[in-house]
């Protein structure tokens, strides 16, 4: 089965008055129609600079400088300004983290709506906002049709992040890249809305990339994990592996500071340390000064271990001895 | 809504009757204008007679109670200069200001808010920058320095405008205009563009100001990750969220502009409410100058009541004051 998209060696940079600083750094994966893939990394590790990349839409002073991001066999990459806009919304969607910004506090719902689909589609405002409707009732919205003439402040957080996934999906996509939707919103809600997401997947084969900080929101949702740290990615596997048999170190650091998987009353274990700047990052391996299994090997490139399937990038990988 | 208006119009009464008050104390301060007024020639008895006829004698508040008693009948006075009732010398004086704000601020507005979009959408690019250097030329260089150049350039220099005055006048949909013939545009297009520079530039800096910070809004990358053009991002999106602060300003602005173009007025000659303001000033016309402020007063009133409701279209979080 051909992945719906693969991205490889994708590379961002921003250049900054203190520096280069590489955010996304040779990024490669690959998501099968109807699957999710999980993006996991702490915060400022390049999750979100990886969408906006594949959507060509980093800001200045960044800019894509490798790597290739293929859709139905389209290197987005290689397109014009025109033909790449024509691409997003359309092949490609995101939405945002947080819902309270992401919808235009001025334009009613409908409205924003009905934009979104005229601008892949010559259809009457009518009919736009029949889409529109329809669209609300598929992220699970009741009363969709009044919904459509409140205002962003009229709705709540959880409403508003169904709006913007239904303003995402409006053109059935075959990719919707999701980035932290679920973050700023409470657990049920978040459970809710997970919910809507993977039935989406499996009902429309939209192949989606769900980033997130969390280990435990993509435990539950993602078909596939790929763990990012200071803009690469560290070791990446089907969810159920990842989970069961971390390789990386600093994926277990991630999995031991998620409460729901901690005994409680006992402290919660961080991982030591906080994300390196990434304009002075150790040489070898990026985590070596935060890593318990660090060794003066890892301060040479860590190889690609593990298996086709599920690999990570570390001298001393666990499991291993 | 209404519950809203008439709230606000009840404030309003409140601040007019207390701006009166002030108004009417503060010009009683200025000076006597009999001194300027009478020959000093003039016997006691003539004095006398007149300071009577003009109530000069009453004490102050009494002569406040007279001034309300009358505007509450809607007389406002006798000009002591001209000699004619207040009410028709300042309506012949408005349709020229009128005509001469209108132009200039829709100059400000169709110049001034279009440059300050494309400043504040490329702001780092040559355009932009050459753009935000006239738009400071255009309200730190004087007014009537500004003025005296156009006059230089245009009327003597090349002369291809007056230099000053009021153009052929017709009466058109009941007002007294000169903007239905050539030659009445051709005298108010210098002094219009004078008026207006100071406002183009606020209106291009407060355009631009509010697009830069729009442009970096999460709701523009969220709608450019819809696909829609940067033609509907920013005219379908970020105009209506800008022009919350343009609508305000301008509504502030045409009220200064319509009380005091005197500065214009002076430069060009041009026979509006400035002109006649300043005149009344020097006259020491007691009823004009406190009819005129007044005046000033109610509009800015109105103006702001109109700038809320407005104001309450564009931005659906606010709500009005009285409403459920
Ligand atoms: N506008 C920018 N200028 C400079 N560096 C940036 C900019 N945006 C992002 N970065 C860099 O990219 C890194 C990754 O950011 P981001 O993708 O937002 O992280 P995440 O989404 O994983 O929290 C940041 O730590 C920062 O170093
Ligand atoms: S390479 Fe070394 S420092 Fe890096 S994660 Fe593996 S053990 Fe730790
Ligand atoms: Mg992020």
């Amino acid at each position: 089965m051909s992945a719906a998209i693969e991205v490889a060696g994708l590379t961002t940079q921003f250049e900054t008055r203190a520096g280069i600083v590489t955010a996304v750094n040779d990024v490669s994966f690959s998501v099968g129609r109807g699957r999710i893939l999980g993006l996991v990394g702490e915060s400022g590790s390049g999750k979100s600079v990886t969408g906006f990349s594949i959507l060509g839409l980093v800001d200045p002073p960044g800019r894509v400088s490798g790597g290739q991001v293929l859709v139905a066999g389209t290197d987005l990459r290689g397109l014009t300004p025109e033909a790449m806009r024509k691409m997003r919304g359309k092949a490609v969607s995101m939405v945002f983290q947080d819902p309270m910004m992401t919808l235009n506090p001025v334009l009613r719902v409908g409205d924003q709506m009905a934009r979104a689909v005229r601008a892949h589609d010559r259809v009457s405002t009518r009919a736009a906002w029949d889409r529109a409707r329809a669209a609300l009732e598929v992220v699970g919205i009741p009363a969709a049709a009044e919904r459509l003439h409140a205002y962003p402040h009229q709705l709540s957080g959880g409403m508003r992040q169904r709006v913007a996934i239904a303003i995402a999906i409006l053109h059935q996509p075959a990719v919707l890249i999701a980035d932290e939707p679920t973050t700023a919103l409470d657990v049920s809600i978040q459970g809710q809305i997970l919910a809507e997401v993977r039935r989406l997947a499996d009902d429309t084969g939209t192949a989606i990339v769900w980033i997130t900080h969390d280990l435990a929101v993509v435990s539950s949702l993602a078909d596939d994990i790929c763990v990012m740290y200071a803009g690469r990615i560290v070791e990446r596997g089907p969810a159920e592996a990842v989970i069961a048999r971390p390789l990386h170190p600093y994926t277990r650091g991630l999995m031991d500071s998620v409460p729901a998987r901690h005994e409680p009353g006992k402290p919660l274990p961080q991982i030591p340390g906080s994300t390196p700047s990434l304009l002075n990052l150790p040489s070898g391996c990026p985590f070596r000064n935060r890593c318990p299994r660090a060794s003066d090997l890892c301060t040479t490139d860590p190889p690609e271990v593990g298996t086709a399937t599920h690999s990570a990038r570390c001298h001393h990988p666990l499991g291993d001895a | 809504m209404i519950a809203f208006i008439l709230q606000r119009l009840m404030q309003s009464v409140l601040v007019v009757f207390a701006m009166s008050v002030i108004v009417f104390v503060g010009v009683y301060a200025i000076g006597n204008p009999i001194d300027v007024l009478i020959d000093p020639g003039a016997t006691q008895s003539i004095r006398d007679a007149l300071i009577e006829r003009y109530g000069l004698d009453q004490p102050l508040w009494r002569q406040y109670f007279t001034f309300v008693t009358n505007v509450a009948q809607g007389d406002l006075g006798r000009s002591m200069v001209y000699n004619v009732p207040v009410t028709s010398l300042i309506f012949s004086r408005l349709p020229a200001t009128l005509e001469l704000v209108f132009v200039a601020m829709f100059l400000a507005t169709a110049l001034g808010v279009p440059l300050g979009i494309w400043a504040g959408y490329k702001p780092d690019s040559f355009s932009s920058k050459a753009i935000m250097a006239l738009s400071i030329l255009g309200f730190s260089v004087p007014t009537f320095w500004i003025g005296m150049l156009l006059i230089m350039g245009f009327a003597v220099n090349l002369g291809w405008l007056p230099s000053g005055g009021r153009g052929l006048v017709a009466e058109f949909l009941g007002f007294r205009t000169s903007l239905t013939s050539a030659e009445g545009w051709s005298h108010v297009l210098l002094p219009a563009i004078n008026l207006s520079l100071f406002k183009m530039g606020l209106m291009i800096r407060l355009t631009r100001a509010g697009m830069v910070e729009a442009m970096r809004a999460d709701y523009v990358k969220f709608a450019r990750a819809q696909g829609l053009s940067e033609r509907e991002v920013v005219f379908g999106h970020v105009l209506r969220n800008i022009s919350i602060p343009i609508v305000t300003v301008f509504g502030l602005e045409l009220g200064s502009t319509l009380a005091f173009a005197v500065v214009t007025e002076s430069v060009f000659n041009w026979p509006g409410v400035g002109k006649l303001i300043i005149d009344s000033i020097l006259q020491l016309d007691r009823p004009v100058m406190v009819s005129y402020l007044v005046m000033v007063v109610i509009l800015f009133v109105l103006i702001n009541l109109v700038v809320d409701i407005v104001y309450a279209r564009l931005d659906p979080r606010v709500r009005l004051k009285g409403e459920e």
